[in-house]
């Protein structure tokens, strides 16, 4: 064999020898090169800005434990349900239930947000995507739990009564940031991120709990 | 063609139907009505005519390319992608790789063919050979190599954009492809974390998409899931698509190759 040869050979079996034995970097340093990568690789378009890369401490801290497998601890999971229970406002006056024929046509549309999207243009709820609602419509998604009968099944029609009181403004926080009810709930947090109007989650609400709505009856 | 608006008008008709029925299986019955004429099988030939074509300011063919199994080799290649290339340094997909090539064997410029809208000039054709070089590992196992620690580092940070929740929607990869037997709408969602749906999902794509008549490469999918996820523009090639594919494949070891697939 020739002395060229073997030189470039070793000089490969050390590469090798260096690339398989190089450790693996901490799980904070993977941590840092993900934010490093994220940093490289996108860029801005239309209204979907850089700043929607920016960590938010409660999702970060739930998809943690949605990567590791460890759920979170309690005490962590209360206090992410906490900061998000302050954002929820009351309808500043007072009517929880707008039109419920409007609410299903923000259901149905997935529209908004996105980088094809106009700035400014009205967005839909998505809600379709994700649950069944009213029975008529075929094309649901199962991520989420069926609201057919939402009102119904939870007796939440009659008005002045303290159940549906109680329904009802469950309801709304929860459309508004489902957060504050379950830390690492899957659901867009809807007035917390400027996804929905408060006139467009009072349809919604309509949809759900007026009893002359669809999923009602 | 006459065939394919034949199935598609059958496919109206019992559109009705579907719910009731198990939406996979129509899915399913569609996708094999369809598969008698995927138009995947034109961008396959032409991406076999672009490899073997002597082209670019070199005038030379990517008969050269080194796709990771040594120059030239295309059989089984794309099952072992993405994985870290010496002469670049770089974990690469198919798609970043072929611009390598076409940068150094053809003497295209690399950056400008990343910066291309998909579907037009140069990125077209990288979409082509894709669509080629997946389709001559059809049937194959993806066993993507793991044994560098680029490759492995990679791995990691691809779980970790997986499970990353942000944009407007808080929505992370895994929000949808998270769980098994999951839709949204009438659309069946594979589970990307483990197989099946990690070699299903990752292994079908480059694919065709009838909804919209065009030849969809891995960097398109994924740039269209962000697009939906609310999440800013991923680069072409960078990083980050790499990464998850990275994370997807390995996943999908084991996994069978589909790719060119036909989509709804």
């Amino acid at each position: 064999m020739n002395r060229k040869y073997q030189i470039a050979l070793s000089a490969a079996a050390v590469a090798l020898l260096t690339a398989c034995a190089a450790p693996m970097p901490s799980s904070a340093d993977l941590d840092k090169l993900t934010q490093d990568i994220l940093g490289r690789s996108f860029r801005a378009q239309g209204q979907a800005k850089l700043d929607r890369l920016t960590p938010d401490e409660d999702n970060s801290l739930c998809a943690e434990a949605e990567r590791t497998g460890v759920p979170l601890d309690a005490k962590v999971a209360e206090a992410i349900e906490a900061r998000n229970m302050k954002t929820i406002k009351a309808p500043a006056d007072g009517k929880y239930l707008g039109d419920f024929k409007e609410g299903e046509k923000i259901a149905q549309s997935g529209a908004g947000k996105t980088w094809t999207d106009a700035e400014g243009s009205a967005n839909g709820g998505n809600c379709y995507n994700c649950h069944q609602i009213s029975k008529e419509e075929l094309s649901y998604g199962t991520l989420g739990p069926s609201l057919y009968n939402y009102g119904k099944i939870r007796s939440a029609l009659e008005p002045n009564s303290p159940v549906t009181k109680a329904i009802t403004e469950y309801t709304w926080g929860k459309i508004q940031n489902a957060r504050a009810y379950n830390a690492c709930s899957n659901m867009p947090r809807f007035a917390h991120k400027g996804i929905l109007t408060e006139a467009q989650i009072k349809h919604v609400m309509a949809l759900l709990l007026d009893p002359a709505s669809p999923v009602n009856k | 063609m006459k065939k394919l608006v034949f199935a598609l008008g059958l496919i109206g008709v019992s559109a009705a139907a579907f719910a009731q029925k198990s939406s996979t299986d129509s899915i399913a019955e569609y996708r094999a009505m369809l598969q008698d004429g995927n138009p995947a099988e034109l961008f396959e030939a032409k991406g076999e005519d672009l490899w073997k074509q002597k082209r670019g300011p070199k005038n030379a063919s990517l008969e050269k390319c080194d796709l990771g199994k040594g120059a030239g080799v295309v059989k089984g290649a794309w099952v072992e992608l993405p994985r870290y290339f010496s002469d670049t340094g770089k974990v690469q997909d198919l798609e970043s790789r072929l611009v390598t090539c076409m940068q150094e064997l053809q003497g295209f410029n690399g950056d400008e063919i990343a910066k291309t809208p998909f579907g037009k000039g140069e990125q077209s054709n990288v979409t082509a050979l894709a669509t080629w070089i997946s389709a001559e590992s059809k049937g194959m196992k993806f066993n993507l190599p793991q044994s560098h620690v680029e490759e492995r580092k990679l791995y990691e940070v691809g779980k970790r954009l997986f499970f990353m929740r942000g944009g407007s929607h808080d929505f992370a990869c895994a929000t949808c492809h998270g769980q098994d037997d999951k839709r949204i709408r009438l659309q069946d969602l594979p589970n990307l974390t483990k197989n099946p749906g990690a070699g299903n999902g990752f292994g079908a794509w480059p694919a065709y998409r009838v909804s919209n008549g065009q030849m969809w490469g891995a960097q398109l999918r994924l740039n269209d899931c962000y697009r939906q996820q609310r999440f800013p523009y991923p680069l072409f090639g960078s990083e980050a698509t790499i990464a998850l594919g990275v994370y997807m494949g390995v996943n999908g070891k084991g996994g069978e190759a589909t790719a060119p697939a036909i989509k709804r």
